[in-house]
């Protein structure tokens, strides 16, 4: 008896037609998509996008070439050379960055004692040659010029949980 | 000027070959059209659905889209498998395309606009609409892999069961209708929305749309094609414009699946509100060739909506349903659709 009952129900479609009346509901709710490059979604202050190496108010490259960062790095994707200045001071002759290796885990930036390497939040670059990859000191500085009321923004927001 | 418009056109109707190429044109360009759309229209619903936006870059709203994917697919290589029958492997997409378009001859859209006024017209609909799966066997067959042979296999078995199902549902709205020519069955509809066939055949009506689902390989019975178990079924081995074939294919089938089940079942040309009060005296009391349309939209949408809801069948329950469900169900209801006309419950051909 209960067979024959449980075989009429099926016959009736009410599963199915639970599912149907879900997605016609659905039909109407207002879509959450993102329209990318006109709409964007906030990203964290703390967000570890492109490379940047960053300068002194005065204009002075901060990196004192202490190579913290270098060996920091768990995918071996920096490489720094270092000479002495005229001056005396210590700086880098090289500062390459591997893009292809590196992992963007931020480590370089938490070990930096200047606050030379940082993380921006740009995201949208590409490279259209495999040597674009290797981001050159000249590159990264030219970045860091670029972001840099960006980047001071982004750490004066993050300082307090630092 | 008029007089000399006039002459050619008496002219083209005595050309008879002319006349009739004339009219299928008029009949498969907007169906073309159709079709393109309705990919973006699937798009756009599902897209809905599934609350995302759909197709949007294309043109405004995304409308180009379908011409986009068109000429991309046009543009592209139709690579030969080696060892593959070349003869057949081209030829199936052909096959798979000419009986959806060479139905479209005996569907009257309305009381006299009709390519072929046949007596046999159903006959002629559910023999074309069955030689369909030919293209997809063959396509299996010729592709020379096993994908495609898998999905040729499942799509020859799942045929074969649904078109018994698909039959004996047609059955039913013969015995009520009296007559094979569509248009006939058309008008032996007469009266309002509740007189139509759909209601006195209700588990049949339900019975052809899923069976209609399976003759197309539509979601939820998409064995055939299962992306996720057995890449792209029968059409794995096509590309360019021979998979575009196919593809057009489908989404004709579909088309002429819900534009039959109008006919069929929903009083083709028919209006709803045909002698309602009120309603009936107005312009939507009409019959006209736009209820068609729109009830062939409306089931069209169907499709898409189930595609957006349910998932894939397993092979074996698709067996299951067709043969120990719905076989039997349509015998017994040919049965009490028989039992209805001898009773005089529904009058035959009203």
């Amino acid at each position: 008896m209960k067979r024959i009952f449980e075989y009429l129900r099926s016959l009736m479609l009410l599963e199915l037609l639970k599912g149907l009346s879900l997605t016609m509901r659905h039909m109407f709710r207002p879509n959450i998509t993102i329209i990318y490059p006109e709409e964007k979604t906030p990203k964290s202050p703390r967000f570890r996008g492109l490379h940047a190496l960053r300068r002194y108010p005065n204009g002075e490259e901060r990196c004192i070439a202490c190579k913290l960062c270098e060996a920091v790095c768990p995918a071996l994707a920096i490489t720094i050379d270092s000479t002495q200045r005229e001056d005396g001071t210590r700086r880098t002759t090289r500062y390459d960055i591997d893009l292809f290796k590196c992992i963007y885990c931020g480590f370089c930036e938490e070990s930096c004692p200047v606050d030379s390497i940082v993380l921006t939040d740009f995201l949208e670059y590409h490279m259209e040659t495999r040597e674009e990859s290797i981001l050159t000191k000249d590159k990264l500085l030219a970045i860091g010029d670029r972001f840099e009321s960006k980047i001071a923004e982004a750490r004066k927001k993050d300082a307090a949980y630092r | 000027m008029l007089e000399m418009l006039e002459t050619v056109w008496t002219w083209l109707q005595s050309q008879y070959l002319i006349w009739t190429v004339l009219k299928i044109l008029v009949i498969v360009a907007p169906l073309i059209t159709a079709v393109a759309f309705y990919t973006y229209f699937e798009r756009k619903v599902i897209g809905a659905m599934q609350i995302r936006v759909g197709p949007n870059r294309v043109g405004p709203l995304g409308l180009i889209q379908p011409f986009a994917d068109v000429f991309k697919l046009l543009l592209k290589e139709i690579i030969l498998p080696t060892n593959a029958n070349r003869f057949l492997f081209v030829l199936a997409p052909v096959i798979a395309l000419a009986p959806a378009f060479a139905a479209w001859a005996v569907v009257p859209f309305n009381d006299f606009l009709v390519l072929a006024d046949v007596d046999a017209g159903l006959l002629y609909v559910l023999a074309l609409t069955s030689l369909g799966v030919y293209g997809i066997i063959i396509a299996g067959w010729a592709s020379n892999s096993k994908y495609a042979f898998l999905g040729a296999m499942r799509a020859a078995a799942q045929a074969v069961s649904y078109e018994i199902a698909m039959g004996f549902a047609l059955v039913g709205v013969l015995i009520l209708a009296g007559t094979m020519n569509l248009r006939e069955i058309v008008l032996a509809q007469q009266g309002g929305l509740f007189d139509w066939f759909w209601l006195p055949l209700l588990p049949l009506f339900v019975i052809y749309m899923i069976s209609g689902l399976a003759e197309t390989n539509r979601a939820p019975f998409d064995v055939a094609e299962g992306e996720s178990e057995i890449v792209a079924g029968f059409h794995v081995e096509y590309s360019g414009a021979a998979f575009a074939v196919f593809f057009l294919a489908e989404y004709a089938n579909m088309i002429l699946i819900s534009g039959l089940t109008a006919i069929l079942f929903a009083g083709g040309w028919l209006s709803p509100f045909q002698g309602w009060p009120l309603l009936g005296d107005t312009i939507l009391g009409q019959e006209s060739i736009i209820w068609f349309l729109a009830k062939t939209v409306v089931f069209m949408f169907m499709f898409l909506w189930y595609r957006a809801t349910f998932p894939r069948y397993r092979y074996d329950q698709i067996m299951r349903l067709g043969w120990k469900v719905l076989i039997p169900i349509t015998l017994v209801w040919v049965l009490v659709a028989a039992m209805m006309v001898l009773l005089g419950i529904v009058v035959r051909g009203s």
